[in-house]
């Protein structure tokens, strides 16, 4: 059965962020046929309304409006209560990131409705919509349906596909008006720690640097592999405890969750609370010098060798190759 | 002040997750505090020592999670309150954040410490769907919290930028790693928290029918992920090693 449904459109630094076309490509998976609406908020975000069209939207709201340039959660709410309201959608779905985690539990609540978070995979059997998500930092699954009001899912970054790009495809943008008032937190200052680089919830390549690294100066090698390879940079909580990089690079249980298509491990344990971030990537390369490592157990190739030596040959390499 | 936290059991990091009948088996498990939970045990012992007032730990679930409460008891809270949810099936998120809608509805709060994760289930919704049916604002991801008077001052982690950010109490927050270093509860303390108030409660002492909790999501299934084939560890020459990584990576893995 067709059904509506709604996806937030998700802006950083002027521009959409990949799983709000990841996002978009799941909605069509739950519509089963039906109409695809594109929430999108802020200030001068009606020039990115077309790319979502482009990705597979059939239609666009923006809401522009200065209450909206940062993200509250309670302005956020408000905008897309009304939204919802107006759209009467049957599902919504936002990518599970630090907006979306933050703001769909409060939205579910508040219409008594059933979320299921951080989905990784989307099946349609029988006209049953199943999700299926990690549980236990990724050592089980589970798939589970929603049983009562708007199907609310949020997307892990990286796991449902993106549809192709199809610049023919057009759509209406509707600029439409909400009343936000009352904002019971408000947000004084933004602290830019991270780099301008790759995303790394959303890259597709990750070079790790462990406490191996032995130094700030030792990320240097793996910083090169990762410019040759388009990739971003992360950590272990070794590496930032030791303070040779920011805890914003820390990758696993207490750091970011990550699934990329390589995850290139340069100093590593494979301790299991970093495996929990990380294990669930495609495909993982290890370098090591110890050869017993536990980070080998679950590598699908591995290099034991000294990174210093190991990591600058391998971006001579990929520069070679990548021509 | 009136501090409450709320506080899930889940499995030990370390544990292996095996599965029979098709659920995950509790047999020999180790439990512990949710990690994040545990900042947020520390967070209010902290805001009491500081302004006064009751630090008092909430869980929703099973008789066993007394454990627990002990536990947040001894490193310095002063109640805990036990919701035993075992007569209800099929409960989700919602389901708990309902549970302990009800349980606070008569309740004078100032604020209320989560952690952001529970490292179990994983998802991150009982803290802001509490706050939103209590009607109060909710902060997530915290590294930083400092009250005076009515008005709070947090930051909080955004994927690794940091948010400053103020509001007034009451509000909830939820606890990211860096917000403190949680204490061990100390011999003394572990004696204290034997004489420590554990309040039992059922869903009938809340006014909830079971239908009312019934969750808004039903799990299918739970599965292991399929076993990893042992990895190749490359053998040979350092720069034949470099070669062959490189082809694997394009022609057989085909990631770049
Ligand atoms: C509650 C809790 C939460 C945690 N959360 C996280 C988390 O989110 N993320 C996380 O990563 N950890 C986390 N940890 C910490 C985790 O247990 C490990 O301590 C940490 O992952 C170890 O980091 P590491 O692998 O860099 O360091 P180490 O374990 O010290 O490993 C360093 C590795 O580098 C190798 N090495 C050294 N020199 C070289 C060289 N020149 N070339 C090649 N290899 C070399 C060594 O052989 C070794 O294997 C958490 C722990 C707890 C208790
Ligand atoms: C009546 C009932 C029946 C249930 N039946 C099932 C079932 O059949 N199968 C199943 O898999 N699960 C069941 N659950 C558990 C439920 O699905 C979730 O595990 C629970 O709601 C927590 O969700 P989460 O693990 O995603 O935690 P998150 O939302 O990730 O937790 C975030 C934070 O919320 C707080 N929090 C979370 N859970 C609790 C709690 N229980 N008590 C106090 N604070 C908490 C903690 O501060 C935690 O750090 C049931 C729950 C209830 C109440």
């Amino acid at each position: 059965m067709a059904k509506k449904v709604l996806v937030l459109g998700e802006v950083r630094d002027g521009e959409l962020r990949n799983v709000s076309y990841e996002a978009v490509a799941a909605a069509k998976e739950i519509a089963e046929g039906g109409e695809i609406v594109s929430v999108l908020c802020g200030e001068s975000v009606s020039g990115l309304a077309d790319n979502l069209i482009h990705y597979g939207a059939d239609r666009v709201l923006v809401i522009e409006d200065e209450k909206l340039k940062t993200y509250t959660t309670d302005g956020y709410a408000q905008a897309l209560l009304q939204v919802i309201d107006q759209e009467d959608p049957e599902g919504i779905v936002f990518g599970h990131t630090a907006m979306g985690k933050d703001l769909s539990p409060r939205l579910a609540a508040k219409l008594g409705s059933g979320l299921v978070s951080d989905v990784t995979g989307i099946e349609n059997t029988g006209g049953n919509l199943i999700y299926t998500r990690p549980i236990y930092s990724g050592k089980a699954f589970e798939k589970k349906i929603i049983t009562d009001g708007i199907s609310f899912v949020t997307i892990r970054p990286n796991n449902i596909a993106a549809l192709e790009k199809d610049e023919s495809r057009s759509g209406d943008v509707t600029n439409i008006d909400v009343s936000i008032k009352d904002l019971r937190t408000i947000v004084k200052e933004i602290v830019r720690k991270t780099t301008d680089g790759v995303d790394l919830s959303e890259a597709k390549i990750i070079v790790a640097g462990g406490r191996g690294v032995k130094s700030a100066e030792g990320f240097g090698p793996l910083e090169e592999l990762a410019e040759v390879l388009g990739a971003a940079v992360g950590a272990s909580r070794g590496a930032c405890d030791a303070e040779y990089c920011d805890y914003g690079l820390q990758i696993g249980q207490t750091g970011k969750v990550v699934t990329p298509d390589l995850y290139i491990a340069c100093g590593i344990s494979g301790a299991i609370q970093h495996l929990a971030g990380m294990s669930n990537s495609k495909i993982i390369v290890a370098i090591n010098k110890d050869p017993e490592a536990n980070i080998f157990n679950i590598a699908d190739y591995g290099i034991v060798g000294d990174l210093f030596e190991v990591v600058p040959k391998l971006t001579e390499e990929f520069k070679k190759v990548l021509v | 002040m009136n501090i409450y936290v709320i506080l899930k059991r889940t499995f030990d990091t370390e544990e292996k997750i095996v599965i029979e009948n098709g659920k995950i088996s509790e047999d020999g498990v180790e439990f512990i505090i949710n990690p994040y939970d545990e900042y947020a045990v520390e967070e209010a012992i902290k805001l009491r020592d500081e302004h006064g007032g009751e630090v008092t730990v909430v869980t929703v679930g099973e008789e066993e999670s007394d454990k627990q409460l002990r536990t947040a008891l001894a490193m310095g809270a002063d109640k805990s309150v036990l919701i035993d949810d075992e007569d209800v099936e099929d409960g989700d998120q919602f389901s708990t954040a309902k549970i302990l809608a009800a349980y606070f509805e008569d309740k004078e709060v100032d604020i209320i410490i989560g952690g952001n994760v529970a490292i179990d289930g994983a998802s991150g919704q009982v803290g802001p769907r509490l706050a939103e049916l209590l009607d109060i604002p909710h902060v997530t991801t915290i590294t930083k919290l400092e009250i005076d008077g009515t008005n709070v001052k947090i930051e909080r982690d955004v994927e690794g930028d940091v948010e400053v950010i103020e509001t007034s109490l009451p509000v909830l927050v939820t606890a990211q790693q860096g917000l403190n270093e949680p204490r061990y509860p100390s011999l003394p303390g572990i004696m204290k928290a034997k004489k420590k108030p554990l309040e039992e409660l059922e869903i009938d002492d809340l006014d909830l029918d079971e239908d009312e909790v019934e969750g808004k999501t039903r799990t299918l299934e739970v599965y292991l992920p399929p076993e990893k084939q042992a990895g190749k560890v490359l053998e040979g020459e350092l720069d034949d090693q470099v070669k062959e990584l490189v082809s694997l990576l394009r022609s057989e893995a085909k990631v770049i």
